[in-house]
């Protein structure tokens, strides 16, 4: 066994870090050495990272719809396809949504239940109305004879636009589910917790779509 | 349409008898074992302290339990394959071609996703919170949930043994093979819906592990304290919460393509199969580091504690670690120098995958320096160590040259190309899940591993892998391609005869391992480890009892020094006390044990079973319990207990007094030898 | 015979060609490189890991030495160098050494198209009018024009002894220059696992000097069955053809034809009984090269 090396220990830098081994008082430089976060900050940035493999998994089928764009097998592609006017009201949807969500956030910081709910419901009607919109798009290519089975351009398609429908889907299910804890537990520091993820989730969708409008719907139809 | 969909009596394999035995055999072990535990009323026991455990201590050790048990699984099937391969030189061999590319892609899957993953993950599990000097990680519902996913996943891959096939291209589905025209039967959608669910098990894994490292930790203990192996679990973590979603995405796609006839990957209808290789391997690449990086964590750990040294480049070895961290997403495509990218694009990326070997030479470089001037200790972790870094280097070197790509030319596919992944895989994740496995046992069980029998395993294992894949390497230079079930040249039969002995070998190396487990559990009494540092370690999970109590820390350590245990080990050597007095114990909160994990998983299986085989209505009962469960979990009102601080006190205490006793015996030691 | 044995074995470090001869010279030159820096790595683990051990009283303890910026120069540089030479290599050998360009040669190249079907070979002349399963004829010291396509799976033509392996995938043509140097018989197989017949998808690269090469042309052309389309849907349907054979003639455009997918890809089990069985009549026999 060697020699315990106090030279090693006395205030000095070993590895050279720029930092000496403070003597019993830990440093607290704001970078998470000054202990455990608190509970808020943990599931809040938990989630943060949840998304950013969201966006990821996203950007996959991103990726395959820019990569298929052109293998039509001799079926319509983005220009024949597209309803901007569709496109548009859905975009209004969702972005009503976001704000109503934003509402939402203020009421339940104010821990006014009546209003949260109000807000919450009208989130949800805003994104039941978007779904609707889509499957309504989806039901109509499909009898047009331009269905997802057509071509790799139409599979794509429908998976990215799909994903986030699907997205979409799960979070009123997750609404439905917030408003009923809100009424049955009200504000408990767990329940804002939630909620604070399902307006992350909620508003992240939001900025998905801007990007399925832009590459899908906006450049699809003003490009031959 | 039928109530069981394509489920039918023709499933069962009755007409080939092998799969039928083993699988028999199989289900007649596991009904033993459930019978035995219900007969010794162990269920309750059970239940309430693993099944429903959110402890990621418990859940660590059921991830390893998990790997281990079905590393005999795979390893039955390289046995299976070897023993083929022997008996194919000019003869049919006893396993026709549909089984036997069954056995291949079961081996390769099972191997990377259900054994190295929980084994990686199991370790991480019952290390980085002690490590990082807290009490458990940011999510630890979450933590069970991923766990039975995990196993989840492994239950389908196992069922598909007895109902139904396997998937039969290997442990990646390429399409077009993949794709339903050419794989009409389950065996794909075996694969896919496994892969699938364990793998949003591991995906809440990596987000589990980044927030606990990035927003939990003790107090005082910057990034540039952290111990190695959280560093390395970071890097890991992080490349699979960057890389997960790419296989779901991928897998998710080849599914759609299958199930309702979409376009991704076919021949026809403008689908690209390239785009599968391009996707798979922007996973599959930075997957290979997911498993290595632990393990290289692992060794720093080790060589530094048998070296009785710091690490050597501490902030070298963190560069490292995150360079290859970055770079392995940018070498996707030497996976494919031979599928006609060009020249300028196939140099880019074997240049970029060359990077790699930088920080990598510059890892082992530091461990060769942290033993230099130390006092090495030839424990069977340390030789596990040593052991990897010899075969790891060769590995290395044979990974540079399938890099270089005019070389790859010639070895792609090869089997030096398989004797490269097992060289790494092996000498490298293997080598050092087991080097953690002796290291951390007393930490997990509070009694040390033998050695003697450690030490028969190890060399067992280093030289059955040598003489097992070396002929690989030799019979790749011959012109052999991997995955023949029978073949007509004379030069392989052989090297492939030699490489069965290898197996042989490692078989007797697994034989010392479990030999080992019994042999040390019988003698435990006698090898207890009462102060909860056998031996003489550096870091935090050591200044705990062994086993630690679940909240593993009294009070949460105050960290001062890169190495935080040693430093006050020092100190109290020094003073001859212990330098940390007794604190004012308060009552814990600690999570509650929870069966939504277990119950998730369930009717994630229900769910896969139903639509592997095209059940629908049993997919939407699989679906509306996995959303019951989630409001049911929703609903709690209590989540944490209350440790009261007697409880705290007693254990924190019997500690204390056993440390306080061997520190005396060390003092003792020294003045009687000056 | 037995020389045509011999020349099987060690396949890549026996080259028979330019390119694979190249192709040894990267390998042996880069294990080369790398040994210098592994072997020295190796030998002064175990060195320092013994001489250190507990229980040597002569080693020296430096339990202190935690950091040196000079060594970590060296830590860092060694590898760096190593790498910057070895990319050189990669650079230069992936340009020189590019499936897609051409070999320097006075002989126009022979342009041969290779189809990977379930689960056989063929090759087609396009120049000479004739096609072969599962054996592919070619004149020695003629650079080989190949272009790989797939009509069903994919699959990876590769013939070790005479160099780089490249995938046939369906609905795209690559392309690959090859030659063989010199006569003799190098085992050629599929490196992508590609179904049940995959084992038996290996065939006999027959490399023939230029006249019984033309010879061989002359007898092919004046015997077996033609390549039309029926003939083609047959070979489609997965088998394993029991020996090689050839097609007299063969329908114009056919390999375009494949590649642009106006003909269907391979159906895979549905086409037919799936398994491995025998396709052709007695009316295929092989034709003799000597």
């Amino acid at each position: 066994m060697s020699a315990p090396s106090s030279a090693l220990r006395a205030g000095r830098d070993p590895y050279h870090l720029g930092h000496a081994p403070s003597a019993g008082v830990p440093e607290y430089t704001g970078h998470g050495a000054g202990g455990p976060a608190p509970k808020r900050i943990v599931v809040g940035y938990g989630f943060w990272i949840f998304i950013l493999s969201d966006v990821i998994l996203f950007s996959c089928f991103f990726a395959t719809y820019t990569v298929l764009i052109d293998a039509r097998a001799g079926g319509p592609g983005p220009r024949e396809i597209f309803d901007l006017h569709t496109t548009m009201a859905e975009t209004a949807c969702l972005l009503l949504s976001s704000f109503a969500c934003g509402l939402t956030s203020l009421a339940v910081a104010r821990h006014n239940l009546l209003w949260s709910e109000v807000f919450l419901a009208i989130t949800g009607l805003f994104g039941l109305t978007f779904i609707g919109l889509e499957v309504h798009e989806f039901i109509g290519l499909i009898a047009r004879g331009a269905g997802p089975t057509h071509s790799a351009f139409l599979s794509s398609f429908f998976a990215l636009v799909g994903c986030h429908g699907a997205h979409v889907t799960a979070g009123l299910l997750w609404l439905g589910t917030m408003m009923a804890q809100f009424r049955a537990k009200g504000f408990k520091e767990s329940i804002r917790h939630r909620y604070l993820c399902f307006s992350l989730f909620w508003h992240a969708l939001d900025i998905i779509w801007i990007g399925i409008f832009t590459v899908v719907y906006l450049i699809g139809t003003i490009t031959p | 349409m039928t109530l069981l969909g394509k489920l039918t009596w023709q499933a069962i394999p009755f007409q080939e008898p092998l799969p039928l035995f083993s699988g028999a055999a199989v289900l007649l072990i596991i009904i033993a074992v459930l019978a035995w535990v219900i007969v010794r009323g162990y269920v309750p026991y059970l239940w309430r302290e693993w099944v429903t455990s959110v402890d990621h201590k418990r859940i660590g050790v059921m991830y390893c339990i998990l790997g281990l048990v079905m590393l005999i699984r795979g390893f039955i099937d390289a046995i299976m394959m070897r023993t083929q391969q022997v008996m194919a030189y000019n003869a049919p061999g006893f396993l026709p071609p549909s089984h036997f590319d069954q056995v291949f892609s079961a081996h390769g899957t099972i191997m990377i996703f259900f054994v190295a993953m929980p084994l990686v993950i199991g370790l991480m599990n019952l290390v980085v919170p002690l490590q990082l000097g807290v009490r458990d990680v940011a999510f630890p519902t979450l933590n069970s949930v991923s766990f039975w996913l995990t196993a989840a996943g492994a239950l389908l891959v196992n069922l598909s043994l007895i109902v139904g096939e396997f998937d039969r291209m290997g442990w990646l589905p390429y399409p077009p093979l993949s794709e339903l025209t050419y794989s009409p039967g389950v065996g794909v959608d075996y694969y896919c819906w496994a892969i699938q669910i364990s793998g949003i098990g591991t995906l809440m894994t990596g987000i589990n592990f980044v927030t606990t490292i990035l927003k939990l930790r003790a107090p005082g203990m910057h990034y540039t304290r952290m111990p190695m192996f959280c560093w390395t679990a970071l890097a890991s973590n992080l490349l699979i919460v960057a890389a997960f979603p790419v296989l779901t995405a991928t897998l998710a796609m080849l599914l759609l393509d299958r199930y309702v006839g979409f376009h991704f990957f076919t021949d026809t209808g403008g689908g690209n199969s390239m785009m599968f290789m391009n996707l798979i391997w922007a996973w599959g690449h930075p997957e290979v580091y997911i498993l290595v990086l632990p393990a290289f964590g692992i060794y720093s750990e080790v060589v530094s504690t048998f070296s009785s040294k710091p690490l050597f480049g501490y902030r070298s070895m963190i560069w490292a670690t995150m360079a290859i961290c970055i770079i392995s997403f940018m070498v996707w495509l030497h996976h494919f120098f031979t599928m006609g990218a060009g020249a300028d694009v196939n140099a880019v990326f074997g240049i970029a995958s060359m990077i790699i070997a930088v920080p990598t030479g510059v890892k082992i470089f530091n461990w060769l320096f942290t033993m230099y001037g130390g006092s090495v200790r030839f424990t069977t972790p340390m030789l596990w160590s040593i052991g990897f870094i010899v075969t790891f280097a060769i590995g290395g070197l044979t990974g540079v040259l399938l890099a270089v790509p005019p070389a790859d030319f010639q070895l792609h596919n090869s089997l030096f190309l398989v004797a490269h992944f097992h060289n790494v895989i092996i000498g490298a994740v293997v080598f050092g899940v087991f080097a953690g496995y002796m290291y951390w046992f007393p930490k997990a069980f509070g009694f040390v591993l033998d050695e003697r029998l450690g030490k028969w395993a190890f060399w067992l294992w280093l030289v059955g892998f040598w003489v097992a894949w070396g002929p690989g390497y030799v019979v790749g230079l011959e012109g052999m391609t991997r995955r023949l079930q029978h073949y007509d040249v004379a030069e392989w039969h052989p090297w492939l005869v030699v490489a069965e002995g290898g197996v042989v070998i490692i078989l007797l190396g697994i034989i010392a391992q479990i030999a080992q487990l019994i042999v040390s559990i019988r003698t435990r009494e006698q090898r207890r480890d009462l102060t909860g540092d056998p031996w003489d370690g550096r870091n935090l999970e050591w200044i705990t009892s062994s086993p630690p109590p679940a909240f593993n820390f009294a009070v949460l350590p105050n960290v001062t020094d890169q190495e935080p245990y040693w430093d006050m080990k020092i100190r109290a050597r020094e003073i001859g006390e212990l330098v940390r007095p007794e604190p004012q114990y308060e009552p814990i909160e600690m999570p509650r044990n929870s069966p939504t994990g277990f119950v998730t998983a369930f009717f994630a299986t229900v769910t896969g079973f139903a639509l592997i085989w095209h059940i629908w209505w049993l997919v939407l009962l699989g679906l509306a319990g996995a959303y019951a469960t989630f409001v049911v979990f929703a609903w709690r009102d209590h989540d944490e207990i209350l440790i009261p601080a007697e409880e705290v006190a007693r254990l924190d205490r019997a500690n204390r007094a056993a440390r306080t006793a061997r520190l005396q015996e060390r003092m003792a030691e020294r003045q009687s030898a000056p | 015979m037995l020389g045509e044995l011999a020349g099987c074995g060690r396949a890549q470090l026996q080259p028979a060609g330019p390119i694979s001869d190249a192709e040894r010279t990267i390998l042996l030159d880069s294990v080369v490189i790398m040994l210098a820096i592994v072997v020295p790595t190796i030998v002064a683990t175990l060195a320092v890991a013994w001489w250190y051990r507990a229980s040597n009283r002569r080693a020296r303890r430096q339990p202190d030495f935690v950091y040196s910026g000079r060594l970590e120069i060296i830590i860092w540089g060694i590898p760096v160098l190593v790498i910057i030479f070895l990319g050189g290599i990669a650079w230069i050998g992936s340009h020189d050494l590019d499936p897609a360009v051409p070999l320097p040669s006075k002989a126009a190249p022979l342009d041969i198209q290779v189809v990977s079907l379930d689960w056989k070979w063929l090759f087609i002349y396009p120049k000479l009018g004739i096609a072969s399963v599962n054996r592919l004829v070619v004149p020695a010291g003629v650079p080989l024009h190949l272009s790989l396509t797939s009509a069903s799976v994919w699959n990876v033509f590769w013939v070790p002894q005479l160099g780089s392996m490249l995938y046939c995938m369906s609905g795209m043509a690559d392309t690959l220059y090859l030659e063989a140097s010199h006569p003799g018989v190098y085992r050629g197989e599929s490196a992508m696992i590609s179904g049940d017949g995959f084992a038996d998808m290996h065939f006999d690269t027959d490399a023939v000097p230029q006249d019984l090469f033309d010879a061989w042309v002359a007898r092919t052309r004046s015997t077996g069955p033609v390549l039309d389309d029926r003939a083609y849907r047959e070979l489609l349907r997965q088998s394993v053809p029991p020996q090689p054979y050839t097609y007299r003639s063969v329908q114009p455009g056919l390999f375009a034809d494949i590649v642009m997918l106006r003909l269907p890809p391979g159906e895979g089990p549905r086409g037919g009984e799936p398994g491995i069985r025998p396709i052709g009549g007695s009316s295929v026999h092989p034709v003799r090269l000597r």
